[in-house]
């Protein structure tokens, strides 16, 4: 992804189609899509990822988490015609040097969400794929409580510390 | 920033960071991920859950068609997309909302006004403009009601909110937000029914205004 992103490598932007376009039509038609109208989302979501790649930011976000978000707003734009409001960025200083242990951090944690995931019972799991896909309102959410909670926490302290850090930067 | 003591509750974020809150309420949520670093985190956290999600949900063959034409479609023109700003108060959400423009006040009587963002089928969300001292209109809701404060303050019943705190309220909750004394109050308000005013003449002035 950030052969992508700083070097526009176009066999690379292959290698995370490969990787991803699959996945993602999995993702889509898991909500009732067919296969023709999610391979058109699909299409939208990779040419996303090449073309606002520059605001992909490692330390923040793994690849996987990053992608998920631009593919619920294309589905949104797409279903309900309407646009997902989204928070304004953080203005970042381009300068900075990446941070290799918040890097790191940041996919460590993705790995431990997804064995946190993997250890669930089939029923809590399918729970959660369900909220993650976007079919359950805030309502059936907040009777749920399959959600794994300590795993997110920590997710939550590994990024306001990250959060914080930029800001005092920024300063 | 200043201390932000009431945070959007976890299910609420979790339906917004999965694109499943409708739009009103994601606009708020929107502008209070904007203001608050601890929810701006748990919004990231989500999204590395759905990451994951989106890795091991299942794949599905895709046709050889689809990789040529994205491939040949890198190098396509594309029109550049709008960027809004913060703009004085108003998050970036907001200021998107208003298309870049100060926000169109209409008074509501007593000094208090307000600015329709949207009102449709989903909810409506608007923001709200409060002079010191003045209470909003006595009112119940229907349905759950989000008010996140973006200068000033108010209190109600259950509290004291400064800038960047969100109220969530649902129907059971009666209550009179009054602005405190200082500056005037500003919120931005999304609720998924029809206000009811429990006092007269707001109730007849409803469908005048759409509060």
């Amino acid at each position: 992804m950030l052969a992508v992103r700083d070097k526009r490598d176009r066999a690379a932007f292959a290698e995370l189609f490969d990787h991803f376009a699959p996945r993602l039509k999995g993702f889509i038609m898991r909500s009732g899509t067919g296969s023709g109208q999610a391979e058109e989302i699909v299409q939208e979501v990779m040419l996303t990822v090449w073309r606002k790649a520059e605001q992909f930011d490692p330390e923040r976000a793994q690849v996987s988490a990053w992608i998920y978000q631009i593919a619920r707003n294309r589905q949104i734009d797409t279903f309900r015609k309407e646009s997902r409001p989204l928070p304004e960025e953080l203005g970042e200083d381009p300068g900075a040097e990446p941070d290799a242990s918040q890097i790191l951090a940041v996919e460590q944690e993705a790995g431990q969400l997804k064995q946190a995931l993997a250890r669930l019972k089939p029923e809590q799991r399918e729970i959660i794929e369900k909220a993650y896909l976007g079919e359950l309102t805030h309502q059936e959410i907040r009777a749920q409580t399959g959600l794994p909670h300590g795993t997110i926490k920590s997710r939550i302290r590994l990024g306001l510390e990250r959060l914080r850090h930029e800001l005092k930067d920024m300063r | 920033m200043t201390a932000i003591t009431h945070h959007t509750p976890d299910a609420l974020l979790t339906a917004y960071s999965s694109g499943n809150l409708p739009q009103p309420y994601a606009l708020v949520v929107a502008a209070h991920i904007s203001l608050c670093l601890e929810c701006r985190a748990a919004f990231e956290a989500h999204q590395a859950a759905g990451g994951v999600v989106l890795e091991t949900v299942g794949a599905e063959e895709v046709s050889e068609a689809l990789k040529s034409s994205v491939l040949d479609l890198l190098d396509a023109p594309v029109a550049p997309e709008a960027h809004y700003r913060r703009s004085g108060v108003y998050p970036g959400p907001v200021t998107e909302a208003l298309k870049g423009k100060p926000p169109r006040w209409r008074s509501l009587g007593l000094g208090v006004r307000q600015s329709i963002l949207s009102a449709g089928r989903s909810g409506s969300v608007r923001l709200l403009y409060i002079p010191p001292g003045q209470a909003v209109p006595d009112h119940s809701h229907n349905g759950l009601e989000l008010t996140l404060v973006l200068q000033g303050s108010f209190s109600d019943e259950t509290g004291r909110f400064g800038v960047g705190d969100l109220e969530v309220a649902d129907q059971d909750l009666e209550h009179t937000p009054i602005a405190d004394a200082g500056a005037p109050c500003i919120c931005l308000a999304a609720t998924d029914a029809p206000l009811r005013f429990n006092s007269l003449v707001p109730r007849i002035l409803q469908p005048l205004f759409r509060i």
